[in-house]
């Protein structure tokens, strides 16, 4: 990648406020922001790992959040004192991601020819098979703990270094969460790294080539069904290995942070965002992280300024405001917020298709 | 043997249910090709209506089958208004967006709807007034009660309605005929769009209905209720392959039967390892099971590959 003066200097200066980032955050805002930006970095893998299934190629997946689930409890199983075991993060941390992965292919190669629509639905089914599973997973034999949830899991740790605890390095203080953010952040743009290479890359091509008209790749020599079920297990495994970094980072795992509201969550990122392009994606993630935290911080003060007391339960309201959101976006703009460059020749190209693609009303063909 | 009649009593009751719901969603996929995400909270609202219009009027000293039908007529009214302004304002601006734009509107339309619902109604579960009478009938040593029975019966009398309007009315050919090809259908002078409107209607009534069967049956209501209820109706849709009402009514009973007869028996089936908190999950085996070997579902018949 070349690149100019111009953008070399946009790019070193994003990087120090990302470094920079926590200590700001600690220092404006409090410790708690620090947290919720570690979430927004963990949502951000995740989004992008749907992005590849959605987003490239194309599959409507609406139990997304069960491969996250995978990889939480495969770590939280493997590390805590539920089984007395202990294994080191190096090993459990791949272990949920394949673990992922072979329950995405288990999951995708007898579905995957179906058309989009089923394929949502079998998805959120097994979505909330995983949940009910882990939820009464409990008796007679007890593996899951049921809806207590798995507790004391071992903290992330590289080599001797345990991310669980302050440390002080090159004169700065880091506590646990700054050293998660760093660890998370690394994560991050490594999927970043690795989603862009995939977007240039044969097997890219294939996913888009899918996307738009599966017949037609299939035409071309596409293996489709292969190549489907690769993007299945490749966002599989990207969910799962964020599912055990969020149990790492967390300390505690519990079924209910699995339900079908959180798939939905990493959906409306990727499709809010934009699906395909990878800074619409990021941006989508860090929109719907802040977004409800902001809208929980400020919803109880500004109703007390207006109106002079708590009218409705500020709980309720972040999420009636945004279910707007997302309604209000989707109407203005269809295509996300920030549409990958194809996306947007389509859609401008569109205008005089459209009285040709009539197929059905609502345009499933698509 | 009783045990079974039992279990198959519960089945057809909670599948009657299911069938109201699943004809909703298989109206509008027959003619949008969409998932209507937004049904199960339709669902809800009309029983949370249904909850405030009895309250009332009970407190004003009706009788209570009075109650019951006034109760039923706002609370269609109410759902079918919602009904239309949910296609109007969720779905139609998009109907040449890309697929998953109305997808996320309609999540966009559940949420707000669930939540508005909990401001008013609130978090708590409300206690649905029993305003049928209640009696016991014992069948061959299983018992079915008024309620029950009232369930099955309307539930029935709606779908066998519903058929009659879709097959032998001027309406009913619209539908089929939008659902067939909506472009043909616009030339030969159908308006599309009102038929589009009419369909969401009558699928939000028969939501209304299902809602208050479903509250009257277990006497509890709650903001929460829809969401569970409604994906499982889309399930019974599937099942009965979607696009086609008899296929939902099917799918409904169906899933219904298989639901309470694999919560009853799976503790016995595997030892007593799995218990009956495990009901939920048959749902999605089928639904499952069904994709993988019957994508079309039982009844339908339209091939479902069309890339």
């Amino acid at each position: 990648m070349k690149l100019n003066q111009n953008s070399k200097f946009l790019l070193a200066a994003l990087v120090l406020v990302l470094l920079a980032l926590p200590f700001a955050t600690d220092a404006l805002l409090g410790r708690g922001w620090v947290r919720i930006a570690d979430f927004a970095l963990l949502y951000i893998m995740l989004a992008l790992g749907l992005n590849i299934v959605v987003g490239y190629a194309g599959l409507l997946d609406l139990g997304y959040v069960a491969f996250f689930a995978v990889g939480a409890y495969c770590y939280a199983l493997l590390g805590s004192p539920q089984f007395g075991l202990h294994l080191p993060f190096w090993i459990v941390l791949p272990l949920g991601a394949l673990l992922a992965c072979v329950f995405g292919v288990l999951l995708g190669a007898p579905t995957l020819r179906l058309r989009g629509d089923y394929l949502a639905i079998v998805t959120l089914g097994f979505g909330e098979i995983i949940r009910i599973f882990l939820n009464n997973l409990n008796a007679p034999a007890n593996i899951t703990n049921g809806p207590q949830g798995i507790s004391m899991i071992d903290p992330i740790r590289i080599g001797g270094f345990s991310l669980g605890s302050t440390h002080e390095l090159l004169g700065f203080t880091l506590p646990s969460v700054h050293l998660h953010y760093y660890l998370f952040l690394c994560c991050t743009l490594l999927v970043v790294f690795v989603s862009l290479r995939l977007e240039d890359s044969r097997i890219g091509r294939a996913w888009m080539a899918i996307r738009e008209d599966e017949v037609a790749a299939e035409a071309m020599g596409i293996n489709t069904r292969n190549i489907k079920l690769l993007a299945f297990a490749m966002g599989a495994t990207f969910g799962g290995a964020a599912g055990g970094l969020f149990a790492g980072f967390q300390g505690f795992v519990s079924p209910e942070s699995f339900g079908l509201m959180e798939s939905v969550m990493v959906l409306c990122m990727v499709v809010l965002g934009g699906m395909g392009n990878i800074s619409g994606v990021v941006l989508g993630g860090v929109l719907l992280v802040l977004l409800p935290e902001a809208l929980r911080n400020g919803a109880g003060p500004v109703q007390q300024a207006l109106f002079g007391k708590t009218l409705v339960d500020p709980e309720s309201l972040r999420m009636l405001l945004f279910g707007l959101a997302l309604i209000v976006v989707m109407l203005v703009r269809p295509a996300g917020l920030w549409p990958s460059m194809q996306r947007r020749r389509e859609l401008i190209a569109d205008d005089g298709v459209v009285q040709q693609e009539q197929d059905t009303v609502y345009d499933s063909s698509k | 043997m009783d045990i079974l009649l039992q279990q198959i009593i519960n089945g057809l009751v909670q599948g009657s249910v299911y069938a109201l719901v699943a004809l909703g969603y298989t109206m509008v996929y027959g003619i949008l090709g969409l998932i209507n995400f937004a049904h199960g909270e339709v669902v809800m609202v009309g029983a949370m209506v249904a909850l405030s219009v009895s309250q009332l009027l009970i407190a004003a000293g009706m009788p209570p089958l009075l109650v019951l039908l006034l109760g039923l007529l706002v609370a269609v009214v109410v759902c079918m208004l919602l009904g239309y302004a949910i296609e109007r304002i969720a779905y139609r601006p998009l109907r040449n967006a890309p697929r998953l734009a109305p997808l996320i509107t309609a999540i966009g339309v559940s949420i707000v709807l669930q939540n508005l619902a909990m401001i008013f109604w609130g978090r708590e579960y409300h206690a649905f007034p029993q305003l049928l009478p209640n009696n016991p009938h014992t069948l061959g040593g299983a018992v079915i009660n008024d309620v029950q029975l009232i369930i099955v019966l309307v539930a029935l009398a709606v779908m066998a309605g519903l058929l009659l309007l879709v097959h032998r009315s001027r309406l009913g050919r619209a539908m089929r005929a939008v659902a067939e090809n909506p472009s043909a259908a616009a030339l030969m002078g159908v308006d599309i769009n009102s038929v589009i409107s009419i369909t969401f209607m009558l699928g939000s009534a028969l939501a209304a209905v299902a809602g208050i069967m479903v509250s009257a049956n277990y006497g509890i209501v709650h903001y929460y209720m829809g969401s569970i209820l409604g994906l499982k109706a889309f399930t019974a849709a599937v099942l009965g392959g979607i696009g086609n009402l008899r296929g939902a009514m099917l799918g409904g009973l169906l899933l219904g039967l298989i639901e309470s007869l694999g919560a009853g028996y799976i503790g016995d089936l595997s030892g007593g390892f799995f218990g009956s908190n495990y009901q939920d999950v048959f749902a999605f085996f089928v639904l499952i099971a069904v994709l993988v070997f019957r994508p079309s579902g039982l009844l339908g018949e339209r091939v479902a590959e069309r890339a």
